[in-house]
């Protein structure tokens, strides 16, 4: 799904990221870990091509980042399925709206198609809220709304950059239920957070590998986690 | 540094019949997608109105000055004169020899001595009526009116002068080259005029459009997220623009006709600017200036667009 070879990220002269060889396969679940700064929000750009690597390879689903146009791009990015921290709504727009802006780009009939919106609403829990408009919604249901909207397209690989960090913990482990549930149909997982306890609830449901960022290079993360 | 990436929408895009059909066709996804644009909306529909104002008046120059040059080309171009300047005693008979010579003249349909009368009203102007042109001096003018191709005017100043030494023959050349000259310049002038308010046009409206783009950035990014082409987010914005565009010029040609019809008659005056306007079938070409301030916008704004949304990943 997700395959880096001797990565490395560079921007005004200094490398932020270097030398980064990893494979994320189908169904597979993962956890980025780093202190602030280390360079985790630029790993998962360049895993959705909003980064073109400096160095290396990035391929993404088979394809290679350095030869994908702007429109591949388009395309990929409704394969896969992206969680902001700050879930970059459009405000004028209802959250049944936005949860289904990647069908609009997309042109999808949504009448046509099989996708049921109104189911989706209600497995993240928020049917009721449908018609609300994205500044009257609390921060846990922003983040489930913004994962409704990164699945809506059934993308084969959905990352999530902080998505528990502005919410309390049964909210957090709300979404992680979400997220495993998603890993169980299949779905590959990235999750950048800082947040060991949630790490460590995952792992209690499924098998979850931890990725660390340091001093600019991936490792894996001891088993202390 | 990261790699700038190739746009193929910009670069292997539909036909541009194809583009501009579906600026007409409603789009209601990036429609309702992308907010109201606010001040630029304004901005854009203001601009056409009065940019489509100006371009009837530059068009009702260039087509005036155009039947300016004609005319008098045409009108110039079929009259020549002879003066006859010769003591008293040989006056009479060396303005007989000139109509002698012009009625023998191919291409001369024909030959008029004027009366006093009239040389009197040519020369009112600078002495006032009345004039006592029997008692003066003034010399003796014949019309020519010419037929076909016209006469060989060098041929016909040598058999003048042959017969009547004291004539001059004006074929009125130095006359119409000016006149003509004058009028084409004012033409072109009116020609470059549209020109330059279709390019402020394109410049404001690309302002306009790129105002709007930057108001939206966060709108775009969060598109260009969730896997929208740059064709998709550039269609709601070149929409709008181009038809605010061609409904901002509507009321501009509108306005700019009214105030044409509005100019005193040619007829009543006569003069040269009160025959500023438009004539017969030339009515229509005001019509083009709306179609084509839409196509100006759709340009750039697309243009605009499509260079803007490069700076999005």
């Amino acid at each position: 799904m997700i395959e880096l070879e001797n990565a490395a990220y560079s921007y005004g002269g200094a490398e932020l990221l270097s030398d980064m060889s990893l494979q994320l396969g189908a169904g597979s679940f993962h956890f980025l870990t780093g202190p602030s700064g280390a360079g985790k929000t630029t790993f998962l750009k360049l895993c959705y091509a909003e980064l073109v690597p400096s160095a290396g390879t990035v391929r993404l689903l088979g394809q290679d980042v350095r030869q994908m146009d702007r429109d591949d791009v388009a395309r990929l990015r409704r394969r896969v399925g992206v969680v902001h921290q700050d879930c970059q709504f459009l405000d004028h727009l209802s959250l049944r709206e936005n949860i289904a802006l990647p069908l609009e780009v997309s042109g999808h009939d949504m009448n046509a198609d099989s996708i049921n919106l109104d189911e989706l609403l209600g497995w993240v829990g928020l049917a009721e809220r449908a018609r609300a408009l994205p500044p009257e919604l609390s921060g846990g249901e922003r983040q489930r709304a913004a994962l409704a909207r990164a699945v809506i397209m059934s993308p084969d690989v959905i990352i999530a950059d902080e998505p528990t960090g502005n919410i309390d913990w049964e909210m957090s482990l709300r979404l992680l239920t979400l997220l495993v549930e998603l890993n169980k149909m299949g779905k590959t997982i990235v999750i950048a957070t800082h947040d060991l306890n949630l790490i460590r609830a995952t792992k209690a449901e499924v098998s979850a590998r931890v990725l660390r960022i340091a001093n600019r290079r991936l490792q894996l993360a001891g088993s202390d986690l | 540094m990261s790699a700038q990436r190739p746009s193929r929408g910009a670069r292997a895009s539909a036909p541009l019949h194809a583009l501009i059909a579906a600026v007409f066709r409603p789009s209601g996804r990036a429609d309702r997608v992308v907010p109201p644009t606010g001040f630029t909306a304004r901005l854009t529909v203001f601009t056409a109105a009065a940019m489509a104002f100006l371009g009837v008046f530059a068009l009702a120059l260039s087509l005036a000055t155009g039947r300016l040059a004609e005319r008098w080309g045409a009108e110039l171009a079929r009259t020549s004169t002879v003066r006859i300047s010769a003591p008293a005693g040989q006056m009479a008979a060396q303005t007989e020899a000139v109509v002698r010579v012009l009625q023998s003249t191919p291409g001369v349909r024909s030959a008029r001595v004027l009366e006093d009368d009239e040389l009197s009203a040519l020369l009112e102007p600078w002495f006032g009526p009345e004039l006592p042109v029997a008692d003066l001096p003034v010399p003796s003018l014949v019309e020519v009116i010419e037929q076909g191709e016209g006469f060989d005017a060098e041929g016909l100043r040598q058999r003048l002068a042959a017969e009547a030494p004291g004539s001059v023959l004006d074929d009125h050349t130095r006359w119409r080259r000016p006149l003509i000259d004058a009028a084409d310049r004012l033409r072109l002038l009116g020609l470059l005029s549209l020109a330059l308010i279709a390019a402020s046009t394109a410049a404001m409206i690309t302002l306009a459009a790129q105002a709007a783009l930057a108001a939206n950035a966060r709108l775009i990014s969060t598109l260009r997220l969730v896997g929208a082409r740059d064709t998709f987010i550039a269609r709601a914005f070149v929409r709008r623009f181009t038809l605010r565009a061609i409904g901002g010029a509507t009321i501009g040609t509108l306005a700019g006709g009214l105030a044409v019809l509005a100019l005193p008659s040619a007829d009543a005056a006569g003069g040269f600017l009160t025959g500023l306007g438009f004539q017969g079938w030339h009515w229509l070409w005001p019509l083009l200036i709306p179609p084509l301030a839409g196509l100006v916008a759709f340009l750039a704004t697309r243009t605009a667009a499509l260079r803007t949304l490069r700076g999005f990943k």
